[in-house]
């Protein structure tokens, strides 16, 4: 029923979207908990430093972002000179630019989300025998789930949203790198609304189904625990 | 028996030099204003300072040296924070049984039901911990503390965040807990009142160094430290109780320099009592009063007189049989008996503290 209103190549385009969302929020927990515990925490004189670095692409034109990554990636780049694969134009390419685009929306809600915990509960639970990973999993984990929910929920939707970041290193491969965003533009280009309106349908009511979400459990999680 | 420390910590223009050593049992009481040091000593003895270097040895056993340093969480200690630091995400039961649960069984000497008991949270177990009171998170601290079996306990100024009432609820559990517990206890506190109640033995503190060590009751009245001429400087002596007068409702202490009568307290025949003697109850007579309305007078022995903050008066340290009482009297009064050491009199104590 949904192929009568979807063609393959834009449920493919759909597809393509979760999947890099869904890897990019991955790839962004694992790396950016370390780096939000780091600023939460640092004395370090690099911390105003790297903070900006991580807020750079709320304020970058994704294209801008875009062009440094694909300069990064591309068959010029360093890290092809180096001896690297050809990450240009592939899933992979799209994955490191999706999480430097996204790297603010999961920082910073778990930078904040570190820092009101501050270091008493965690000393606490040393004190009470608690090694590393044990405090971390069972005091800092809980205490700043909001922190994570956040997190999660706004890097999966802004990745989804991307545009611009995602057409300068990924091009336009149908089933490859193209993703709902650059697919919607393509059918205004060619003046095919009905398909654009079902894609933009989608991603609106999928993006408020997700921020409600976020906002109906964290207040609850408010209400239990202040 | 003894906690052995030697520390040297410099951060932020401030700098901690402690070598000194507390005994191994009874509360010692980490004493001096704020900033001098006292709670970083406490840090560093918890582990807590991976950044002091130096040398920590518990009863025997060797926590830190220049080569070893066992973590905070590998310490068999307990931490009682000033602010609580209890888990708000766990009920009081699981906060309880968080480090419990995290030690080997057969090391689990004391029991949930036991610290319960002694701490009276029985009918608190099922609570949320940001629903209960002040006075009640800083027990379930210290049950917390104490259900990991350490074997040193130690406190941060566990009563400063707590207002009189809450102070005043929890003040029997501590009491009950230096009577009950067989290992030593550090006891950080700038509140003297606190401190002569609890501890038995001193560090006195002052700008990162251990300005003197000792026992507490040598310590709180040696005239050549601060203690004994602050506003409130008091003796503490041990004492037990001999009987009690039904006529007159007194109770009758015996001491180790003679007996002094209080108004009767519900206490039990040759029950062990620590009371506290301020400097300004305690006047001196040359001789036996014949007709005065205050009850103890004792023998003693004037030991030295020393300068009081306040021009007009002066300190006058009293050996009274083996203990010594501070008597703070005008400088016009020291003139006219020509007090001086070695003079013998009288001390005319007119209130005693049971703490």
């Amino acid at each position: 029923m949904l192929s009568e209103w979807i063609s393959p190549q834009d449920m493919a385009a759909l597809w393509l979207t979760l999947q890099l969302a869904a890897v990019t929020t991955v790839v962004l927990l694992i790396l950016g908990t370390p780096l939000a515990w780091w600023l939460a925490h640092t004395a370090s004189r690099f911390k105003l430093a790297v903070e900006s670095v991580v807020a750079l692409p709320l304020v970058l034109p994704p294209t801008v972002l875009g062009f440094y990554v694909l300069i990064l990636l591309g068959s010029q780049g360093p890290i092809q000179a180096l001896g690297g694969p050809a990450l240009a134009f592939t899933f992979t390419g799209l994955v490191i630019g999706s999480v430097l685009y996204s790297l603010p929306f999961v920082v910073q809600p778990l930078q904040n989300a570190f820092a009101s915990i501050g270091t008493g509960t965690m000393e606490a639970a040393a004190c009470l025998r608690a090694g590393p990973w044990d405090r971390f999993l069972t005091v800092m984990m809980p205490l700043s789930r909001r922190g994570f929910l956040t997190a999660v929920t706004l890097g999966f939707a802004h990745t989804v949203g991307e545009f611009g970041v995602v057409l300068m290193i990924g091009g336009n491969i149908p089933g490859e790198t193209q993703v709902v965003s650059i697919a919607i533009y393509d059918h205004v280009e060619a003046v095919d609304y009905q398909s654009a309106h079902v894609l933009s349908g989608l991603l609106l009511g999928l993006s408020f189904l997700m921020l409600f979400t976020l906002y109906a459990i964290n207040g609850r999680i408010k209400m239990v625990m202040p | 028996m003894t906690v052995a420390m030697q520390f040297d910590l410099e951060r932020g223009g401030f700098r901690l030099t402690v070598d000194t050593e507390v005994p191994g049992q009874g509360v010692t009481a980490l004493f001096g204003r704020s900033g001098c040091g006292k709670t970083t000593l406490l840090r560093c003895v918890a582990g807590l300072e991976p950044a002091a270097k130096g040398r920590l040895v518990v009863n025997g056993e060797t926590w830190q040296d220049r080569t070893r340093f066992i973590p905070a969480d590998r310490r068999p200690i307990g931490y009682v924070f000033q602010e609580g630091h209890l888990f708000p995400h766990l009920s009081v039961q699981k906060n309880l049984l968080y480090g419990y649960r995290r030690i080997p069984e057969e090391q689990r000497v004391v029991q949930p039901d036991e610290a319960a008991r002694l701490l009276g949270l029985e009918s608190l177990l099922t609570r949320r911990v940001t629903e209960i009171s002040g006075g009640q998170r800083q027990r379930v601290a210290i049950g917390r503390a104490l259900l990991t079996s350490p074997r040193v306990l130690l406190m941060d100024e566990p009563l400063a965040a707590l207002d009189a009432i809450s102070k005043a609820e929890i003040f029997p559990y501590l009491e009950r807990l230096h009577d009950e517990l067989s290992i030593p206890v550090l006891y950080v506190s700038h509140a003297i009142d606190e401190v002569s109640r609890l501890a038995d033995h001193m560090l006195l503190m002052e700008d990162g160094r251990v300005r003197a060590a000792g026992p507490l009751r040598d310590l709180i009245t040696r005239g050549d430290l601060p203690l004994a001429h602050a506003e409130g400087a008091a003796a503490v002596i041990e004492a037990s109780v001999i009987g009690h007068d039904d006529r007159h409702h007194l109770t009758e202490l015996g001491f180790d320099g003679g007996t002094l009568l209080i108004s009767r307290e519900d206490l039990l025949q040759s029950q062990r009592v620590r009371v506290r003697i301020m400097a300004r109850d305690v006047a001196i007579n040359l001789t036996r009063p014949q007709d005065s309305s205050v009850l103890n007078c004792l023998p003693a022995r004037v030991l030295d007189v020393s300068d009081d903050p306040h021009p007009g008066h002066v300190l006058v340290r009293l050996a009274v049989g083996g203990v010594t009482l501070l008597s703070r009297i005008t400088r016009r009064s020291l003139d006219h008996l020509a007090l001086e050491p070695g003079t013998q009199g009288y001390a005319l104590v007119k209130s005693v503290a049971i703490t």
